[in-house]
């Protein structure tokens, strides 16, 4: 109890607090700093993760290159001289790396660096797909053979280490890859500008590189095989989805087998991911005989994976839409199905947009169900040229290319592990974004 | 609407023409993580320098790509398995009963298996003794057969630091566990006389004394690791008393975070490997289908490719990476050649 002397200190309201009440308000007090602990701790958490990430990450954007004058030797290139492309095919990458070595003699001939290195050590600081590289170019262009052509090559991993400090003088003694006179040539190019580090447009539009030159490796091609895989759950996942919802949420009769068909839907979305790509393997590939590694058969495991979700949000947004709206268009003589797609679904369509668009984004990180299906792996191919090839022909897909370089052996593959999560966590943000925007735009509140 | 129905109806013709035209064009190769880079740096130079397209390889284990490899003939199977291992005659039994009769083994090389703790840790010089002492489940002490009582490096050799004993070993899917258990663990038990005890303890049965031997002890000691190297490594960086088991070629990529070992005083390199001074080293296979000959375009000229000898030869991309080159590569492009299938005399 409080007296007058008490109530006397109040500035205040003279509203004095009994016990409980007290008691009650600062219970609540508590509520709100634990919701803003939890969220802080969220924040936090969602903090650290993309810094990590982008730190880790952004390295793999920049890449080591090396300028070189190449003297396409005609003698070693085309022996007979009549720029003939089947005979200048059958000079493999091989046979380009002795053009590498005198082309790199010339160079540090040419600025005056002093140096103990033979031609092939000098040559080892390119990365090998520097032949490559040079072989498509002759192909393409078999004119170009008996000029000195300027090209720009990826330098080997180990220089590009050197210059994003990944690689330095102290560690290398074991390394058998890099050595210390290497280094000092590095050192004196890039003081000459022959050595640079630059935007890399190739890892966003390149193919994945064997272990022996992760910096030519690039998520491009993995892209596209998302790409194909998300056309194929589009193009399934979303006309069935609807039309299963729109059949149990308005037609079905209410009975016990429905029932049983919503709780298996609602177990279904919670199903392990690896179990559908069993059941791919089993049902597309052992039986169906599609063939092993292509999108399409990546699409129709993550189309089964995503209908129970479309499924869910879409007789969601279908139960949203007020009975009120079903009652006037049968009042006014629409049959069941007009009032349906006349009125119900163009109200619904932002939520199932939006689920759809969720479902879309959670498959496109999928690695799971690939790994049985043999979309993990070392797949190089090139972009495809048509639809149906790239449907059909083996590819990759960005999470599983993720998860591909995590596992080798090279530090450098490790940080385009990261940069490859850079790339995928753009594209789960603009789609969620576009979800978020969709709703935001078009969604009726009742 | 009609965007849709077109655009639908575009992606199902696409796909039936897709389907009943597209014989698969291009080389299915899975099995052993150890074999994957070099197979991989094979596939790369060959999409690069034949018209075929690149072949696309898989890893997964020994053990699981020999399985895919068996379950039968035809586009919907791999053409080829590699393996760490040689295939076991049990396995070539699975294969043969699904179709899968005529198998051409070829070897590619051989590749050391190494010792590997944190850069900053102790350094050790094993001997197989050591680590049959450390890690396996029963020894011997003083005459008779016991639960494995060490927990510190000291204990089991004098001349070792007190550091606990943490083993990353391969897990049983790897073929490395197998060469792990038969010339480390294994050797390691003959060598320190133990063998014989746990003969005479199990009724002289020889095989059951083996089993004996290289079975690991399952109290925390020894971890297996069903994943790849980089698991490994992982593993060690978080525990700095680790000492992982790797592939050659894996260390000598992350020379700046591990430091090897040596076993019998030899430091292991693809020299002393190639010299056969280095105990621990295996070689490595591929395993190819030949009913799969002719019928996916390129296989013949990618296994051809694979043991030339600009690529399999001692101054070859393998050997670069860390492939110890076969001395005999010459009879091994003949079994290729000439498609000698295994059971008739390669």
């Amino acid at each position: 109890m409080t007296d007058m002397a008490d109530t006397a200190r109040h500035k205040g309201s003279l509203l004095v607090q009994d016990a409980r009440t007290v008691k009650r308000n600062r219970a609540e007090a508590r509520f709100k700093m634990y919701g803003i602990a939890a969220i802080t701790i969220g924040m936090l958490m969602l903090a650290i993760l993309l810094v990590t990430i982008i730190g880790r990450g952004a390295g793999a954007f920049q890449q080591t290159f090396i300028t070189l004058d190449v003297p396409l030797l005609e003698d070693k290139l085309d022996k007979n001289g009549n720029r003939d492309l089947a005979d200048i095919k059958k000079v493999s990458t091989f046979g380009y790396a002795p053009l590498m070595r005198t082309a790199f003699e010339e160079k540090v001939a040419a600025i005056g660096i002093e140096t103990k290195l033979s031609g092939k050590d000098m040559a080892n600081l390119l990365s090998k797909d520097a032949a490559a590289t040079l072989r498509d170019f002759v192909l393409s262009d078999p004119s170009q053979i008996g000029q000195t052509v300027s090209f720009t090559f990826l330098a080997q991993s180990r220089v590009d280490g050197y210059l994003k400090d990944r690689v330095d003088r102290d560690n290398i003694a074991n390394d058998k890859n890099i050595s210390a006179e290497q280094l000092d040539l590095v050192d004196a190019l890039i003081e000459a500008g022959s050595i640079e580090k630059k935007f890399n447009l190739s890892f966003i539009t390149g193919a994945d590189a064997s272990d022996a030159r992760p910096e030519a490796a690039g998520m491009g091609v993995s892209m596209i095989g998302s790409f194909f895989m998300m056309l194929v759950v589009l193009a399934l996942a979303l006309p069935i989805g609807v039309a299963a919802s729109i059949y149990l949420e308005e037609f079905a009769p209410k009975n016990w087998i429905t029932d049983i068909i919503e709780v298996n839907i609602s177990n279904l979305a919670a199903v392990p991911s690896i179990v559908f790509g069993i059941l791919g393997l089993a049902v597309f590939i052992n039986y169906m005989h599609l063939p092993n590694s292509a999108p399409l058969v990546g699409g129709l495991v993550l189309t089964l994976m995503t209908l129970p979700t479309i499924i869910i949000s879409t007789r969601a947004s279908l139960k949203s839409v007020p009975p009120s709206i079903r009652d006037a268009a049968l009042g006014v003589g629409a049959s069941k199905m007009q009032s349906v797609f006349h009125h119900v679904l163009p109200l619904a369509a932002p939520g199932i947009l939006t689920g759809t668009i969720i479902g879309l984004a959670q498959a496109l990180g999928e690695t799971a169900p690939l790994l049985l299906i043999g979309m993990v792996g070392f797949i190089a191919s090139n972009p495809p040229d048509s639809i149906a090839e790239g449907l059909m022909s083996p590819n990759s897909a960005m999470p599983a290319q993720i998860y591909e370089w995590a596992k080798r052996a090279d530090p450098a593959f490790y940080e385009r592990a990261w940069g490859g999560i850079i790339i995928l966590l753009v594209f789960l943000i603009t789609m969620n974004a576009i979800a978020v925007l969709l709703r935001r735009r078009f969604e009726r509140r009742w | 609407m009609s965007l849709t129905k077109l655009t639908a109806s575009a992606l199902t013709v696409a796909v039936f023409t897709a389907s009943t035209a597209a014989a698969r064009d291009q080389v299915q190769v899975a099995g052993s993580s150890t074999v994957l880079p070099y197979a991989s740096i094979v596939a790369e130079a060959f999409g690069e320098n034949f018209d075929f397209p690149t072949p696309v390889v898989e890893s997964g284990g020994s053990s699981a790509g020999l399985k895919r490899f068996c379950e039968g003939v035809g586009e919907n199977t791999i053409d080829i398995a590699n393996a760490s291992r040689q295939i076991k005659p049990a396995e070539v039994e699975v294969c043969a009963a699904n179709g899968v009769s005529d198998i051409i083994e070829v070897r590619i090389g051989y590749d050391g298996i190494v010792f590997a703790s944190d850069i900053n840790g102790n350094a050790f010089e094993f001997t197989p003794v050591d680590w049959y002492r450390a890690l396996s489940d029963k020894i011997v002490v003083d005459g008779a057969v016991v639960d494995n009582p060490y927990t510190t490096w000291d204990q089991v050799n004098p001349d070792f630091p007190a550091q606990p004993i943490q083993a990353f070993v391969p897990g049983t899917k790897h073929g490395t566990r197998e060469v792990f258990e038969d010339q480390v663990i294994l050797a390691g038990c003959e060598e320190s006389g133990d063998f014989e005890v746990m003969k005479v303890a199990l009724d002289d049965d020889k095989k059951a004394a083996e089993k004996a031997c290289i079975a690991l002890r399952t109290d925390g000691k020894s971890v297996d690791i069903d994943g790849d190297y980089t698991e490994t490594l992982a593993r060690i960086e978080s525990n700095k008393d680790g000492i992982g088991v790797f592939g050659l070629a894996f260390y000598e990529n992350n020379t700046n975070k591990l430091q090897v070992a040596t076993m019998s005083g030899v430091v292991p390199s693809t020299e002393s490997i190639a010299e056969g001074t280095y105990p621990v080293s295996r070689p490595l296979f591929f395993y190819i289908k030949k009913a799969h000959i002719g019928v996916i375009p390129g296989l013949q000229e990618f296994a051809e490719f694979f043991v030339a000898d600009e690529i399999a030869g001692p101054d070859g991309p393998l050997a670069e990476y860390g492939l110890v080159s076969d001395p005999e590569l010459s009879d091994t492009q003949d079994v290729v050649a000439e498609q000698k299938t295994i059971g008739t005399g390669s």
